[in-house]
């Protein structure tokens, strides 16, 4: 790779910050999101054709879906942030990173070694089959270590500021890595049975973990995917589009006003179950309210653009970070609605949610990564721009065609099955038994597993495009004059 | 509050102190009272730590990631009840380590499945699920059926289970091993196993092997879900959480 040379190339601007780390985490988030995508496109072939787990311990849908939840969420999206935040907090406090370089690169070095200890565990079948927190204690017990590291690079950078004012990208970015810790260290307390094994017993049982789960679960969307992805788009979005942050106060307002309501949702996963029935109205009382913090975001964001729509003809980085934040917009109206319990007593248990969440993660969390990508490669390795602008562009219609074949087959699938599953036919029996609902998702699982080869087609793209950005070579199309560099 | 926004802009640990007193009052509401108030456990009779083998057997449904696909939470609408029968309480799963309400059903809710196939059944569709059900989309488990289970270190085990709560006592510590062979073998006297763990299901539940398996495990967790309470003599009031 001649990139050992583009990793640490560059004069200009600052040599102050630590960025040799960013590079870093910038191929690594790219890495991961191809890895996330193709096994969800392996998972996805594998409930149109069940065969193609080879009878294999290895390979069942049980054991990688994990895989695949983890390589997504924690794996692309948690590098992704790592690095981002690491930019972020220098540039917006004029600081080097607390700790330097050393720190940095244990922060991105050791959750990397973290991510592979738990998705080799999964495959073994190591996990703790709480979703969204499948890791079991060792893994957890370095998480901390690190997470705690990547709080006190954090925090000492902005403490040593030059700026005034901490920057509301940076309120995001910390209460994501605070609340984060919290919910980690409460919802994964257990005992080894021995310590040199790797199974353990929680400290919650039944009802009580039931709620501490969701309370995790919900919120490892609510500031792992959420506040911290907001953080990204209050700075990259307003860097992209040379516009200040649309409304101030708006930001306060939401920003307050989301990381209190978030924590209330969980139950919303929890609805007609043995929760008691407080616990459940509390959650689906919160999580409508959600709604207006999150559009609060969502207006913060667009808005920025007022005075330069423009640009998204011509930047389609820009128009990534975009329609990242309509995405939001929808998935966080689609939320709410869910969370009302006559609504979620059809959505529950079926592909609905899991549509809705891809609706989240793919429209929402990559489409900010890749909006950001295309916006930090150059600056990072000091390119004039992408190699190829057509190739963002191609990259931008691909994966959307991917996410509206993706999401409106979870739709239908979701709210069909959930009909069949209260249908009753004229005698007053159940119409379809189980297994009938079951074959009748095969269709829209093969849509669903298209719009995943779209999305990962787009994700190869940007890989390529992003190698060639990394090599330095003149871009394909533009015959711009490029500024020499020492390398 | 009297403090102005600018203050909080300028004092990053006033602000991690703020963040974090907001955002842990929801998880303090929501979360303490399911400890002190008694009636979210219902006061039914019946339910009991699992026994060594059940402990086992869903370690293997854990490990297998089988929450991803099949539910244990009947709700309490008709079509559920009517499907899987009656709604799943809280006390069912009060020692589940973790919960397996799940979230999702690829496959059917698994919450009462106990007694509802035979043995032999549960045997063949996990070996290969569609020669049973023909439209089924579950992955095949032949290697189960084959390979010994390890419970060495059962005994650690419960103990592990009573260290965060679960009530063992020392006589069923002390007594795992038996207990769990016991289980597995028809023709023990199931008298101890059954006094200490009242309901279990004896039997060799993998019948394609003659060592005990991680099919007998699976498959005697499978064979006791949702049946350890009596609900035809209980009164309605006992279930009110």
């Amino acid at each position: 790779m001649s990139s050992n040379t583009a990793l640490s190339a560059g004069p200009s601007p600052a040599p102050r910050y630590v960025e040799d780390v960013i590079r870093a985490a910038v191929i690594l988030t790219m890495f991961w999101g191809i890895a996330a995508f193709t096994v969800g496109v392996v998972i996805a072939a594998q409930l149109v054709w069940p065969q193609l787990s080879f009878d294999s311990e290895y390979l069942t849908f049980g054991r990688l879906r994990p895989l695949h939840t983890s390589a997504a969420v924690f794996a692309f999206g948690g590098t992704a942030l790592i690095g981002t935040a690491f930019h972020v907090v220098q540039r917006t406090c004029r600081a080097r990173l607390f700790g330097g370089a050393p720190l940095g690169w244990f922060v991105l070095l050791g959750y990397q070694f973290f991510i592979v200890i738990a998705a080799t565990g999964y495959l073994l079948g190591i996990t703790q089959s709480k979703e969204y927190a499948e890791p079991e204690w060792y893994a957890d017990l370095w998480l901390t270590i690190v997470w705690v590291a990547y709080l006190i690079a954090y925090l000492g950078t902005v403490l040593k500021r030059e700026e005034p004012h901490i920057y509301v990208a940076n309120w995001f970015y910390l209460a994501f890595i605070i609340t984060i810790a919290m919910l980690h260290i409460v919802n994964n307390l257990a005992m080894p049975v021995s310590v040199v094994g790797t199974k353990s017993y929680g400290a919650w049982s039944g009802v009580q973990d039931a709620m501490i789960q969701w309370w995790y679960g919900h919120n490892a969307v609510g500031f792992f995917l959420t506040a911290a992805f907001l953080g990204m788009m209050y700075y990259y979005i307003p860097k992209a589009a040379n516009r200040p942050v649309y409304s101030y106060r708006l930001s306060i307002v939401h920003f307050w006003s989301l990381v209190f309501m978030y924590i209330w949702a969980g139950p919303h996963h929890l609805h007609y179950t043995s929760l008691p029935d407080w616990a459940q109205t509390l959650g689906m009382v919160f999580s409508v309210m959600l709604w207006m913090p999150s559009w609060g975001g969502m207006i913060n964001g667009l808005m920025t653009l007022s005075g330069a729509w423009d640009k998204l003809r011509t930047d389609p980085g820009l128009r990534f970070s975009v329609t990242a934040v309509g995405f939001y917009g929808m998935a966080t109206f689609e939320g709410p609605v869910m969370s009302i319990k006559a609504v979620n007593s059809l959505s529950h248990y079926t592909d609905w949610t899991i549509g809705h969440v891809h609706s989240g993660a793919l429209g929402w969390v990559a489409f900010i990564v890749f909006g950001t990508m295309y916006y930090l490669v150059p600056k990072m390795w000091n390119r004039p721009a992408m190699w190829s602008t057509r190739l963002i562009g191609w990259h931008y219609w691909i994966a959307t065609i991917g996410i509206v074949l993706y999401i409106t087959a979870m739709w239908v699938s979701g709210i069909m099955q959930g009909l069949m599953w209260r249908a009753y036919d004229e005698l007053g029996f159940l119409q379809y038994s189980f297994v009938e609902t079951v074959a009748a998702m095969k269709p829209f699982y093969a849509i669903r597993l298209l719009g995943g080869l779209f999305f990962l087609s787009g994700g190869l793209i940007m890989a390529y495009n992003m190698w060639r950005t990394i090599r330095g070579e003149p871009e394909v199309a533009a015959a711009r004059p490029r500024p020499a560099l020492a390398a | 509050m009297f403090i102005r926004h600018a203050t909080i802009e300028k004092n990053v640990i006033l602000m991690v102190v703020l963040t974090l007193i907001t955002v842990s009052i929801g998880g303090l509401v929501q979360i303490i009272p399911l400890f002190t108030i008694e009636s979210t456990i219902e006061r039914v009779d019946g339910v009991r730590p699992y026994t060594p083998l059940e402990v086992l057997g869903r370690n293997i449904y854990i490990r297998e990631g089988c929450y991803l696909c099949h539910s244990q939470q009947i709700r309490p609408f008709k079509d559920e009840v009517e499907r899987y029968g009656h709604y799943s309480l809280a006390a069912e799963s009060m020692y589940d380590k973790p919960f397996q309400w799940g979230s999702k059903r690829t496959g059917p809710d698994l919450a009462r499945v106990g007694g509802r196939y035979s043995n032999d059944w549960h045997v063949a569709h996990m070996i290969s699920p569609r020669a049973v059900v023909p439209e089924s989309v579950m992955p095949a488990y032949p290697f189960l059926a084959t390979r010994k289970l390890e419970f060495d270190d059962i005994a650690q085990h419960l103990k592990a289970l009573r260290a965060v709560g679960t009530p063992y006592t020392d006589e069923m510590i002390s007594n795992a091993r038996a207990d769990l062979e016991a289980q597995v073998n028809p023709d023990a006297d199931p008298t101890a196993l059954e006094k200490r763990y009242p309901r279990a299901v004896v039997g060799k539940f993998n019948g394609e092997s003659a060592e005990i398996t991680e099919l007998d495990a699976l498959v005697a967790y499978l064979q006791m879900l949702g049946t350890l309470v009596r609900f035809g003599d209980l009164p309605p009031d006992r279930l009110r959480q």
